[in-house]
């Protein structure tokens, strides 16, 4: 059953086109990987999905579980359970990082129309899910992101992950900036929340993120179009080959 | 999260479009000639009643203001005042001093009702309890100043019982005139500058307090200023004594009707606190601050001044300035007595096109005095915001230290926060610090925060609230309870 449905995307950033004519079915419970050279539209695609505003959609049609996404606000997109691991995570300086998971369950609770979390219950949550990816109680009390090493910054991504439970999640270039040791941390983190009722599109330049996350398929977006798509071997062609085909390919 | 949501309560109401106190009061005023002469500070020594010397003090400070030059040296821009425009005394019809509640007028009531402010006794004693049920109910006595009077000042028994002398400085005159005449324009002098100079020959009322020695006031006191009628400036004036040993804490929270032309509010604050006196004094500053235009607005330009005159006193001031077009305000600290302190916390948001040009003087005089200066100053809209401070030490302030830290957040890239700080040290044992940052809400922040399912009012509303922290932390509970009374929108039946 289809949970999200990409029909002949086409999307411009500040007039430049970027995607054009991307299509792409990912079912519920399935892990696609999307790779390809740089510029080639990947960020692009994460960024259209979650709304960010100057990623204009100018053709085509997204849905997420039969609705259309594309005409839903950012927010929006979160409650209905769309979350995008950032390749950059944020700082916020000032806001406790405690603070701001809490905010964000509950803004997300409100918008479906749940009761908030009681401190409790909300504790024990983070506690539980915080412990599984080696997060102390010292991070969740400093400012969002802020001197957190690139390691802890993804972490933190994954945390908030666990706590929004989405169901679909995108992860962008979740390994750069990350040495082995962490990437299994984080790998390990995203491979506990795959299930039958969550889908994720894993977003990679490299193949050995995939080592550790082994997709269910994997395309090849080349000049913002999907022009290959196969199997978990794929990936592993693309790493003996390069992406050198395709850039021809696509010209 | 409670304290989020305040804060976008908070935000929301500095949409100068949304400004929830915009409405006006029909009632029937009596008003002095238009303009400013002899004949009118006359008129309003002469509705006071006050003694002659009183009326002299007045008409020196009219002189005077008559050779001083606007000053113009403050980042804000705005047209010239035509003084003569303005009325300098407006009171309710008929009004005369109400000896109870029962006797002030309904539509008045029901203004600051309307406001959310308790000014009912047994409502008070009856309704607010504190949110986390510490302690019973929180009580505050209230003095409010509408236009040119004060209307009502409550639980003033109590606080007669505990000596606390807390009441209308028109009343104080002639009650306790002794008191206000060794006090009056002792910290800030007749001639101090041009507004204080102008408020002196013209102030028509304000609140009075005097707690005697050793006396710490069992309560909160408070005064709300409104301003109602059209063309009509208000100029009060504080005064609060802390006598050897005693403790008071202050509030005032101020609002005004929506118009298209601006108004004028010079007001004058003196704090003097004798031998180990300890005065708090907080404001909440939400006078009406333009529409989406800059069109009308308040003009607040005003001279708040403390003198911690006895040795180891201390004198605190915290502000949290969310109206007026013009904001022009200084809350300083004179520390005379040796180990004196002085500190200001403030936060000031702006928006619109508003102009905030506010900040504080710490000057150092006594040996071993110390100081402390925390500003958060926020711009939004196409907004100005200027943190200008002062901090010297004399040859005699030997030891002098003072800590400063002063940081702008910016939302939106039409808006400006600048920062002025001033450091005169004149003896090499004085130790000053200074930290300033200056940041930005950014796109990608908002994002990040609206991706986890915030809306991009409460993602504001988070970042906004985490830059403030350090400030709030430093506010009394009452103040918090008031702030939030006076800020949040729900307003009406708000007491309970």
């Amino acid at each position: 059953m289809p949970l999200l449905e990409i029909k002949d995307l086409h999307v411009t950033v500040g007039e430049r086109p970027i995607l054009n004519g991307l299509d792409l079915v990912v079912n519920k419970g399935e892990v696609h990987a999307i790779m390809g050279p740089n510029g080639s539209g990947k960020s692009t695609l994460a960024h259209v999905l979650a709304g960010k505003s100057d990623y204009v959609a100018t053709g085509g049609s997204v849905t997420l579980d039969g609705e259309d996404l594309l005409a839903m606000a950012i927010d929006e997109r979160a409650a209905k359970g769309l979350f995008l691991a950032f390749q950059y995570p944020i700082e916020i300086p000032g806001v406790a990082t405690m603070t701001f998971l809490r905010t964000a369950m509950n803004a997300q609770r409100k918008s479906r129309g749940e009761e908030e979390l009681s401190t409790p219950e909300f504790m024990k949550r983070v506690r539980e899910a915080a412990g599984k990816l080696s997060i102390n109680q010292d991070m969740l009390r400093r400012p969002v992101n802020v001197g957190f090493s690139g390691g802890e910054k993804k972490r933190n991504e994954i945390l908030q992950m666990a706590l929004l439970e989405p169901k679909l999640a995108v992860l962008d270039e979740t390994d750069s900036g990350l040495d082995i040791d962490a990437l299994k941390v984080v790998s390990d983190g995203v491979n506990r929340l795959r299930s039958p009722e969550r889908s994720m599109i894993v977003i990679t330049h490299y193949q050995r993120l995939l080592d550790h996350i082994v997709p269910d398929v994997v395309h090849v977006l080349s000049r913002g179009r999907i022009v290959r798509t196969g199997g978990k071997e794929l990936a592993l062609e693309l790493e003996e080959r390069g992406y050198a085909d395709y850039q021809e390919e696509a010209a | 999260m409670p304290a989020v949501d305040e804060t976008v309560e908070q935000v929301r109401s500095i949409d100068v479009d949304q400004y929830k106190y915009g409405f006006e009061t029909e009632i029937e005023t009596e008003k002095a000639p238009k303009g400013l002469s002899e004949d009118v500070v006359r008129f309003i020594s002469a509705k006071k009643d006050e003694p002659q010397w009183m009326l002299e003090w007045r008409l020196e400070a009219y002189r005077r203001w008559l050779t001083m030059d606007e000053p113009t040296w403050a980042k804000v821009d705005y047209p010239r005042i035509n003084y003569q425009d303005i009325y300098y005394y407006a009171a309710p019809k008929a009004f005369v001093a109400p000896k109870s509640l029962d006797e002030v007028d309904p539509e008045i009531l029901r203004t600051y009702e309307k406001l959310g402010i308790p000014l009912r006794e047994r409502e008070i004693l009856a309704g607010v309890q504190r949110p986390d049920g510490e302690g019973g109910g929180s009580r505050v006595a209230v003095d409010a100043v509408f236009d040119s009077v004060s209307v009502a000042t409550t639980f003033k028994e109590e606080l007669k019982k505990a000596g606390v002398i807390f009441m209308p400085i028109s009343e104080a005159l002639r009650e306790h005139p002794d008191l206000v005449r060794q006090y009056l324009g002792s910290v800030v002098p007749v001639s101090d500058n041009f507004f204080a100079t102008l408020n002196s020959a013209v102030f028509s009322d304000g609140s009075f307090v005097y707690v005697p020695a050793g006396v710490r006031c069992p309560m909160e006191l408070s005064t709300y200023f409104r301003i109602n009628e059209r063309n009509t400036g208000q100029f009060e004036r504080t005064l609060i004594i802390a006598d050897k040993g005693a403790y008071v804490s202050y509030l005032e929270g101020c609002t005004a009707p929506r118009r298209d032309e601006n108004q004028l509010h010079a007001a004058v604050v003196e704090l003097i606190a004798l031998d180990d006196a300890e005065i708090k004094y907080s404001t909440v500053q939400n006078w009406y601050p333009g529409d989406a235009h800059g069109r009308g607005g308040i003009f607040n330009f005003v001279t708040k001044r403390g003198d911690c005159r006895g040795p180891r006193s201390k004198i605190s001031w915290t502000q949290v300035e969310t109206g007026s077009a013009i904001t022009w305000k200084y809350p300083s600290c004179i520390l005379r007595g040796d180990g004196s302190r002085g500190e200001f916390y403030s936060i000031a948001i702006s928006n619109g096109y508003q102009q905030v040009d506010s900040g504080t003087k710490m000057i150092h005089l006594g040996k071993n005095t110390t100081s402390r200066i925390i500003s958060k100053g926020i711009a939004a809209g196409r907004s100005n915001n200027t943190y200008r401070g002062l901090v010297s030490a004399h040859r005699r302030a030997t030891g002098a230290r003072n800590f400063t830290n002063c940081d702008s957040l910016l939302i939106g890239d039409k808006c400006g926060a600048h920062t002025v700080p001033y450091i005169e040290a004149k003896n090499s044992t004085a130790l000053f610090e200074h930290e300033a940052t200056t940041s930005k809400i950014s796109e990608e922040m908002l994002f990040y925060c609206q991706q986890r399912g915030m809306s991009a009012e409460e993602a504001t509303a988070l970042v906004v609230n985490g830059f403030v922290k350090d400030v709030l932390q430093h506010l009394p509970m009452e103040f918090a309870v008031e702030a939030q009374k006076l800020i949040s929108i729900s307003l009406e039946g708000s007491v309970g």
